[in-house]
């Protein structure tokens, strides 16, 4: 069980920049350009600078990475946004190429950058489990086999012959769910597959996650759910811009990430709407906390209020678009999540424009200690996640020993993630007492 | 359990994978793409189920579509402009030129954008990426199997018998089928780069047309310069149809061998192209 299954080494990737943003160029640059860029543009050139330079047109997603993962292990990628986690994935899926350097993978891999890939709207249900399957890796005779057992797991029966654009949303996804969680690979390579749907789908993905786990095989697994990595992987790989930065046991590397000095922030802005999370509907523009008096800040006291601030665009009107917040302790552990219920805006679709929305945290609420707020836009009804930026904020809460506080005088250790200061009554009785005497 | 099933997986062909910069312009890995054959097969299928179930007639299109432009040519160029068609009856002259042209163009057309049309397949999964403009080119078989029936009828109704020639249709076929792969080809990997590539595939597939003898005979053409016309392959496999179904006057065989053997070569750097390109389609969309 301890051979290798997987081995990187020194792998690199690097991007022009504005591939992503200028979808692609005209005739006319290539004209331009002459013949010579009718072949391959991006000749590897470790020299370019390593980080985006003004001068030089690229920069490094991927930079000498390095492991090795053994058969039967289960992995986590975690970092932020654009940290190079899914360009890693990606090249490991041989979705896309490295710039230099070498993995060699020992084994059949399957990989889920996203549920449902391939399914056709004005195909119906059993059409969809036989082409998903088929662009999946799997034949068709397999997928006969376990035709009944995909159709059970997704609980569907009654619309395997419905075109899935008639689905909801959540039959849908348990639909394209259903059908990778047949695959039977010895490398599952999954990418924030648990990022959507509601959360009985997320169970049902992560407790599939565990058996999968458990039969013995390699899964590589990024995510933004701190607490999906702690406890799905034994193993976790820290990606800070392009580079591994820890890598070690998981509960280690997912507290080393979240005590890192990078995790203390008060406020994210992007100024270029061009890079910002987001798609053709809207694009996230800012996220802060503010204390109380209105400054941005990253220390709060456990008394005060505190707000969270999401400034987006909305570039297409005629959507419904809800901001979502998401609160985590530094280990993962999910706090609460709240959903924007702000009644002018409910079920109401929004003009193109600006908007900031401003979700408000009581004080006496939270325990001291580090929190992260992750946050995003979706859409509930169809199910749609425009982004999702993982952590948004970062703050540490700190209690106060003036007396006032959930704390009162206490001065050593209280337990707990919420430190509420609730009401509390007392009732004197003597008269009872007498009588328990007598 | 695990190990017992997990040889149906057709992900991978051999069990140790190496991910590193392609170095060798010619490694086509055309293994990958039988291993991955039947990914095509449900490609293709997925296009003929998708293409005629929101239609109102369904394949009753794939029909009526040749019939009415047989019907507008028999119009306008027999019966206006009085387009000579060979001593045939003009509709059955064009119709059997619209066969191998519809298929032609309509595998160039959908081959040209296999790519950028499956942007999502591109970039969440791996799989050999000549699949995409191959099973685009292969699915127009479908509706030209279908036309060819109304083409039989049309023959037993006009009361032409075909001739041996009959035996080199499949050929004829096989080379429409490989100039619209080659060009689809080098259309499909320019496409994700350069977006305008989209615009200019109608134009050269009517360009195409009015230099293919598919309104008018090839007897139009001046003699001194039926040598460089018969260079385009489909003016060879339209006369090669008419004169395998209709007993028209025989193609001239030394100068379609010359464009097959152009169409090949052009069709082995298509695949080249594309591979060298296909590394930064995932990049790029």
């Amino acid at each position: 069980m301890n051979d290798i299954a997987i081995s990187v080494e020194n792998l690199a990737k690097q991007y022009k920049i504005g591939l992503a943003n200028k979808r692609h160029d005209t005739l006319r640059d290539f004209v331009a350009g002459g013949l010579r860029s009718l072949f391959n543009r991006n000749i590897p050139n470790k020299f370019a600078g390593s980080q985006r330079s003004p001068s030089s047109e690229t920069f490094w997603a991927l930079k000498d990475v390095t492991f090795n993962v053994h058969s039967g292990e289960t992995i986590g990628f975690i970092g932020r946004n654009g940290a190079g986690k899914s360009t890693l994935l990606k090249i490991l899926s041989r979705i896309t190429e490295p710039t230099s350097g070498v993995a060699k993978i020992h084994g059949r891999v399957a990989s889920l950058l996203e549920v449902g890939t391939g399914f056709h709207g004005e195909l119906t249900g059993r059409e969809n489990i036989y082409l998903n399957g088929a662009i999946l890796g799997m034949q068709k005779r397999e997928i006969e086999r376990k035709f009944d057992e995909i159709v059970d797991f997704a609980e569907v029966e009654k619309f395997i012959e419905t075109p899935v654009k008639r689905y909801s949303s959540g039959m849908y996804l348990r639909l394209a769910f259903a059908v990778a969680a047949h695959l039977e690979p010895e490398i599952l390579i999954v990418d924030e597959v648990l990022a959507v749907g509601d959360a009985s789908f997320q169970k049902k993905c992560l407790s599939k996650m565990h058996t999968v786990g458990k039969e013995g095989r390699t899964v590589l697994f990024v995510s933004h759910n701190l607490s999906a990595v702690t406890s799905l992987c034994q193993r976790a790989i820290w990606l800070n811009q392009g580079e591994v930065i820890s890598d070690g046991a998981s509960q280690q590397t997912v507290s080393e990430y979240l005590n890192s000095g990078l995790l203390m922030i008060a406020q994210q802005e992007w100024p270029d709407a061009a890079v910002a999370p987001g798609n053709d509907i809207v694009r996230v523009r800012a996220m802060r906390l503010r204390a109380e008096d209105g400054r941005s800040t990253d220390v709060i006291d456990i008394r005060e209020a505190v707000a969270f601030e999401i400034e987006f665009e909305v570039l297409k009107p005629g959507h419904v678009l809800v901001p979502v917040i998401g609160l985590e302790k530094d280990d993962g552990f999910c706090v609460f999540v709240s959903h924007d219920r702000d009644t002018e805006w409910r079920r109401c679709a929004r003009p193109a424009g600006y908007f900031t929305s401003t979700v408000y945290i009581p004080g006496n609420f939270l325990s001291e200690g580090r929190f992260v707020i992750g946050a995003g836009i979706i859409t509930e009804v169809p199910f749609r996640v425009h982004f999702d930026v993982n952590p948004a904020v970062a703050f540490q809460v700190i209690d106060s020993f003036d007396g006032d506080a959930a704390r009162g005088d206490l001065a050593g250790q209280m337990p707990g993630v919420i430190r509420p200061l609730l009401k509390w009554s007392n009732r004197f009785m003597p008269d009872q007492l007498q009588s328990a005497v007598h | 359990m695990a190990k017992a099933h997990s040889s149906s997986l057709i992900t991978l062909t051999e069990p140790t994978v190496l991910i590193q910069a392609r170095r060798h312009l010619f490694d086509l890995d055309l293994a990958g793409i039988w291993a991955y054959r039947e990914l095509l097969y449900f490609l293709v299928w997925r296009d003929l189920k998708v293409r005629y179930k929101q239609t109102l007639i369904g394949t009753g299109w794939v029909v009526i579509q040749p019939l009415m432009t047989m019907a507008i040519f028999t119009v306008i160029f027999g019966n206006f402009a009085k387009i000579p068609s060979d001593g045939l009856p003009y509709p059955i002259f064009s119709y059997a030129a619209l066969l191998p042209w519809n298929l032609f163009s309509s595998s160039l057309n959908r081959g040209g954008e296999s790519v950028v049309n499956n942007a999502n397949l591109v970039t969440k999964i791996y799989f050999p990426r000549l699949i995409l403009p191959l099973s685009s080119v292969l699915s127009p078989m479908a509706d030209f199997a279908i036309a060819f029936v109304i083409l039989i009828g049309m023959m037993i109704w006009f009361g032409i018998a075909p001739t041996v020639g009959i035996l080199m249709l499949p050929i004829f076929v096989i080379l429409a089928i490989c100039t619209a792969l080659a060009m689809g080809l080098w259309l499909a990997a320019l496409n994700v780069r350069y977006r305008d590539v989209r615009y200019t595939i109608p134009f050269l597939i009517q360009i195409w047309m009015f230099a293919s003898p598919v309104a008018y005979p090839v007897s139009m053409v001046p003699e001194k310069w039926r040598w460089l016309y018969s260079l385009n392959p489909m003016a060879g496999v339209i006369e090669g149809f008419r004169w395998a179904l209709l007993g028209n006057q025989s193609p001239d065989f030394s100068v379609m061998a010359i464009s097959a053997t152009v169409v090949m070569g052009l069709l082995a750097a298509g695949m080249v192209y594309f591979k060298q390109m296909e590394r930064t389609f995932a990049d790029e969309m």
